[in-house]
């Protein structure tokens, strides 16, 4: 008796459960999963818009490992941005994060300020930082001209443009900025106060009680960064279209351009699904890695 | 005393090296904008001239009609008033019901479908993008605006869903019980008490969401091709690659349109922004 009453809630809750999730449940499998899975198929084949789909094998990843000059210059180029971009983004937003938590005057305004950029990062913003980095008549050069030095045209500097997208990207973690403030926000301040009363420095409580506490939040916004640098496209998709020679050519780009400009569906499956193999195997290893260093405070 | 003299000074120091460094980042935040204000009212000439100038000397008010006059601008903000709205709307109340499905009710297979949702937080667009874009195409659906519509009401995205589940869970139970007695079905209950309970929450999802759409620049640019179906992002792009820098000051000035409406929104909500970031970092 007992026994099948509870069923029958157990039932009415996975139909409620269900129901409920369904939206999603749909998307999840017609946008997600079904495509994950056809995306791994299409990779072996040489898939273009029409109904011509053979399976080719491994054809199009020899291809993209010996052949195609774009996609290894992709790659490295993505990498370079990732391993810049990455770990600066994490110390400024930090190093803001932790100046604005010092108990200072006008931290709305601030918080504004620095949250500005993000909300706005767009085409349009894109467009301005292009006309700042521009050789002949940019900000940047001007500014560097007022102390004799004569800046090259940075985004059509096959050696600087990738540069001048780090920086772009940089002047938009406003988002990060906030995650740390909040993270710092959080720590007791019971702790510093003891490590006050041991004696402990400014320096030596940072290192010894914000950082470790802030490990989750370091985390988080690690993994978040990394995943979302992989992906950048566009910056350089709109200033320089890869170029100067290869030199902004990003992963995505890659995949666009043979997607929806060659209609190579294959071969753009196929390049996704590197980047998400690399994507993947980043994200385990920090990970494992996390059980070494995030300190959970419970 | 000399140790309380000697804490203050160091306060104060401590207080002016602060100013300075976010005093410069403000600078390095602002100017830009600025800038961006000062190009979009000067004549091509004075915007090619070097040094540069900050403050015009001449203000070109013309180069806002010239430069809305080189494309449809008007078309393309109703375009991307009417479906940021539409998405907004979606994502706020799919991704509400969703959410509230994962915190209220266990079923079997529950935690797996959780799991597989924040699973989708760590996926790169890419790898779904060609079969989506292949399923779109066989629906006809390309160069409409279902490809951004449709995400929108099939959950709005996990991060959201996310939010909104970490406040559900958070509510107390006594809200459903009492509704319960008082007759109210599950979906009553939601809709009535529930959603009204959570209203932060919608408003931080709400205002990102419409943020985000008004931003989005790579999925319309993947899908629409036809001039009048353009966004502001996309037509932003394609006066970009038309006139270049050629005609900057009217380049900078219809940026800058396309900029107010989301800084409007931003400076009406700014709370609710702080609220659904702050959020958004705890959830680690």
């Amino acid at each position: 008796m007992k026994r099948n009453k509870l069923t029958k809630t157990e039932l009415r809750s996975a139909i409620n459960f269900y129901a409920y999730i369904s939206p999603w449940l749909i998307g999840f499998i017609v946008l997600t999963a079904y495509p994950m899975v056809a995306s791994l198929y299409l990779s072996f084949t040489n898939s273009d818009m029409g109904e011509k789909a053979d399976f080719i094998g491994l054809q199009n990843f020899i291809h993209a490992f010996t052949e195609d000059q774009q996609f290894l210059i992709s790659f490295k180029n993505t990498l370079v941005y990732v391993l810049l971009f990455v770990p600066s983004s994490l110390i400024i937003s930090f190093l803001i994060g932790w100046l604005l938590s010092r108990n200072i005057k006008g931290l709305g305004f601030f918080r504004t300020v620095f949250y500005l950029p993000y909300i706005t990062s767009g085409v349009a913003v894109t467009i301005l930082w292009g006309w700042i980095f521009n050789g002949n008549y940019g900000l940047i050069n001007y500014l560097l001209s007022l102390i004799g030095i004569k800046g090259p045209d940075w985004l059509g500097n096959s050696h600087t443009a990738l540069y001048c997208i780090v920086v772009m990207s940089l002047w938009s973690i406003g988002n990060n900025i906030i995650i740390m403030l909040a993270g710092i926000q959080d720590i007791p301040k019971s702790y510093y106060e003891s490590a006050e009363i041991d004696g402990a420095s400014t320096l030596r409580q940072v290192f010894s009680i914000t950082i470790p506490l802030l490990t989750p939040t370091i985390y988080f916004n690690l993994i978040i960064s990394i995943i979302g640098a992989f992906q950048i496209f566009n910056q350089p998709y709109i200033l320089t279209k890869g170029g100067p020679v290869d030199a902004t050519r990003t992963v995505a780009m890659v995949i666009f351009q043979n997607a929806f400009q060659y209609s190579r569906m294959g071969y753009a499956s196929c390049v996704a699904w590197c980047l998400f193999v690399v994507i993947m195997v980043i994200t385990v290893i920090i990970q494992q890695s996390s059980k070494k260093w995030v300190f959970y405070d419970n | 005393m000399a140790r309380t003299i000697s804490k203050s000074t160091s306060r104060r120091i401590e207080l002016i090296i602060i100013g300075i460094i976010l005093g410069i980042c403000t600078i390095i935040c602002i100017f830009p904008f600025i800038w961006m204000i000062s190009t979009s009212l000067k004549s091509t000439a004075e915007a090619y001239s070097f040094p540069p100038t900050l403050i015009p000397k001449r203000p070109m008010f013309s180069n806002f009609k010239n430069g809305f006059a080189k494309a449809d601008f008007v078309q393309f903000t109703k375009n991307t008033i009417f479906l940021t709205l539409v998405c907004t709307v979606g994502t706020v109340i799919s991704s509400a019901v969703v959410a509230y499905g994962f915190a209220r009710f266990k079923a079997r297979g529950s935690n797996i479908l959780f799991l597989c949702l924040m699973g989708t937080m760590m996926l790169p667009t890419q790898v779904t993008l060609v079969p989506q874009y292949l399923l779109y195409y066989k629906l006809g659906m390309v160069d409409t605006y279902w490809p951004m519509i449709v995400p929108a009401w099939l959950g709005g995205g996990a991060f959201n869903i996310f939010l909104y589940r970490q406040f559900f869970l958070s509510l107390p139970k006594e809200l459903n019980e009492a509704a319960t007695i008082d007759g109210a079905n599950s979906w009553q209950t939601f809709f009535h008490i529930i959603l009204p309970s959570v209203k932060p929450v919608s408003l931080a999802v709400g205002v990102m969401s419409l943020v985000y759409n008004w931003n989005d620049f790579y999925t319309p640019l993947i899908y629409l091709n036809t001039t009048s179906k353009f966004t502001v992002s996309i037509g932003l792009q394609f006066l970009n690659s038309s006139m270049g820098t050629t005609k900057i000051g009217q380049m900078m000035a219809v940026a800058l349109v396309t900029l107010l409406p989301v800084l409007v929104i931003f400076f009406v909500c700014q709370k609710y922004f702080v609220q659904g970031i702050k959020m958004s970092g705890l959830k680690s």
